[in-house]
């Protein structure tokens, strides 16, 4: 069993903001069926581009409600531009922590943010940019540089804790190993 | 809290009376059953019933008996010696549903040995696809294994038959009937396998104890090389007190057989039928027919098994998932994708394993918990809308 902080389990068992908004005016999806989480983001933004509201629908195991619980209540009274800082370690820190193998739950809490974001503002974000690495979980190499960078992966096996990269058939392994080597040899 | 335990094909409570069987041999009763003194030879003894009771469990002869630390060592000391015992064959089969214990053990002397592996295919209702099994058979072929039963979906590969075919061409077969003991019929002799594994703690003994039937007159390879214990077949002094245990639990095992087929198949049906009445989108996985009568593997559209299984352990209710979160893993089980489930029900997958233990009542209240953790969570799910998968 998951060694589940209490505030983990906590946002599982009673998750805060549930549901569609009806009146939300940016809304941010990631994830599907096939990858096991998917994460639905409503927000309800002011004329200040300030958060008045934040609802989510999720699929997925209790580190993907509760990080997108805990989302939905750090993003609360924040603008945009503040909202846009928000990163995975955030979600993750406000939690108490998430087991490192459930990391991608909090990865896809920031890139549902970024998405009702960008709805908001109207800017398109290109699906997807980069080349595909891993095509069991549709990450590709640019994500996988971001998540190095921004989290100091180390291994593979890191990888696939943040992304699910490399946690299915495991043929894009040794794709991944070379883009973390990249990352490295960048300094 | 009362606990409702229905994960047996994970591990099973130790019966009342197998404890007792093993509590003296804690105690008092510590001799080494290999010593030349009375003492010791208490303890030899009641190994000696223990092997006898193991064998009766699946017709075999107590000679044809070692005892092991748990299936998978068993597993492991099966293929290792069919290898040994073929150094120059270098093909070996199973199937792509098997247990970590034999497929993982494959893909090593695939990857590390270069052992040439076939891995048999599954239908959708977890039936092996016996045509193309026959039809990889080989000269070069040193070993066949292949479990009796799964341990996710409960469905049982007719081994009686599959063996017979391979023997007749000189193969060695041998068979993981770790789920299979104490809930169908085994009779080693009339089913022609060369070599089987057990494993105690499937059947109401402790768990660290595991047996491998290995054929009278079939050259033996050790795995464990020591002493002379178990004819030398496996050194390393015997765990007594768990052979003591899992002598009298294969003693029940055999008394309660009838009772599996009977009270707790009916009661599995009943959970799996309830639970499909009151449920919508929910289908259950692998063959009906050919299945333990104990099993339930059964998928819930647009929810995640492992969310399930916590609104169910907040009840006292254990089970498993079919799913990737609880394992560490992130695809549904290879059980499950060989199937081709597919990921809509595959994710939402909880595997009901019930004993003679469980009871009616029990039934009830996971049906009941389980209506109200699958709306919950269908009401979150973005893919859940107006009582349907969108
Ligand atoms: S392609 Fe990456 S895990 Fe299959």
């Amino acid at each position: 069993m998951w060694e589940y902080t209490d505030k983990v389990k906590d946002h599982f068992m009673h998750p805060r903001n549930v549901g569609e908004l009806k009146d939300a005016n940016a809304v941010g999806e990631t994830g599907s069926l096939n990858c096991g989480d998917a994460l639905k983001l409503f927000l309800k933004v002011d004329e200040n581009e300030r958060i008045v509201d934040a609802s989510f629908m999720t699929f997925g195991c209790a580190s993907a409600v509760a990080s997108s619980s805990a989302l939905t209540e750090i993003v609360k009274g924040m603008t945009l531009d503040e909202a846009a800082k928000v990163t995975n370690g955030d979600i993750a820190d406000y939690l108490g922590g998430l087991p490192k193998e459930k990391m991608h739950c909090s990865v896809m809490g920031k890139s549902a943010l970024q998405k009702a974001i960008a709805d908001y503002r109207g800017i398109q974000i290109m699906e997807k940019p980069g080349e595909m690495v891993c095509e069991c979980f549709e990450v590709t190499d640019l994500e996988i540089i971001d998540a190095v960078k921004a989290n100091g992966l180390e291994t593979t096996e890191d990888v696939t804790n943040y992304l699910k990269a490399g946690g299915g058939c495991g043929k894009c392994l040794d794709r991944i190993e070379e883009v973390i080597a990249s990352v490295k040899a960048e300094g | 809290m009362n606990v409702i335990y229905t994960d047996n094909n994970a591990t099973t409570r130790v019966a009342d009376e197998v404890i007792e069987e093993m509590l003296p041999f804690f105690g008092g009763f510590y001799g080494n059953p290999s010593s030349m003194h009375t003492f010791g030879d208490r303890v030899g003894k009641k190994i000696r019933q223990a092997r006898q009771k193991v064998a009766d469990l699946i017709h075999a002869d107590p000679d044809e008996i070692i005892f092991t630390s748990c299936g998978t060592e068993s597993d492991n000391s099966a293929v290792f010696s069919a290898l040994n015992a073929y150094p120059d064959k270098k093909r070996i089969i199973t199937s792509n549903v098997e247990h970590p214990a034999i497929l993982n053990l494959f893909k090593y002397l695939r990857d590390k040995k270069g052992y040439d592996v076939v891995l048999v295919p599954v239908d959708k209702k977890g039936d092996l696809d016996l045509d193309l099994l026959y039809d990889s058979l080989s000269d070069d072929t040193a070993i066949v294994s292949l479990m009796w039963a799964n341990n996710e979906t409960g469905v049982i590969f007719p081994i009686p038959e599959i063996a017979e075919k391979v023997t007749e061409k000189g193969i060695l077969f041998h068979t993981d009937a770790v789920q299979a003991a104490g809930k169908i019929p085994i009779d080693v002799r009339a089913a022609h396998v060369d070599m089987l594994s057990l494993s105690g703690h499937k059947i109401h003994a402790p768990k660290g104890i595991g047996v491998l039937y290995v054929k009278k007159g079939m050259k033996f390879f050790p795995y464990l090389i020591g002493g002379h214990q178990e004819k030398g077949r496996r050194g390393g002094t015997e765990n007594t007190v768990s052979i003591i245990g899992l002598g009298k639990a294969c003693e029940l095992a055999a008394q309660q057989l009838p009772i599996m087929n009977t009270q707790v198949k009916e009661l599995r049906d009943y959970l799996q039928s309830q639970l499909l009445e009151k449920i919508p989108s929910v289908s259950v996985n692998g063959d009906l027919e050919n299945r333990l009568p104990n099993t339930l593997s059964i998928g819930f559209d647009a929810v995640e098994g492992e969310s399930i299984l916590l609104m169910l352990d907040k009840e006292g209710i254990c089970a498993s998932s079919g799913s990737a979160c609880t394992s560490g893993s992130l695809d549904p089980s290879h059980v499950l994708m060989a199937m081709e489930v597919p990921f809509k029900s595959a994710h939402g997958t909880i595997r009901f394993s019930l004993s003679h233990y469980n009871t009616k009542e029990e039934m009830d209240h996971i049906v009941k918990t389980m209506v109200s953790a699958i709306e919950t969570l269908r009401a979150m799910s973005p893919f859940w809308k107006d009582g349907k998968l969108v």
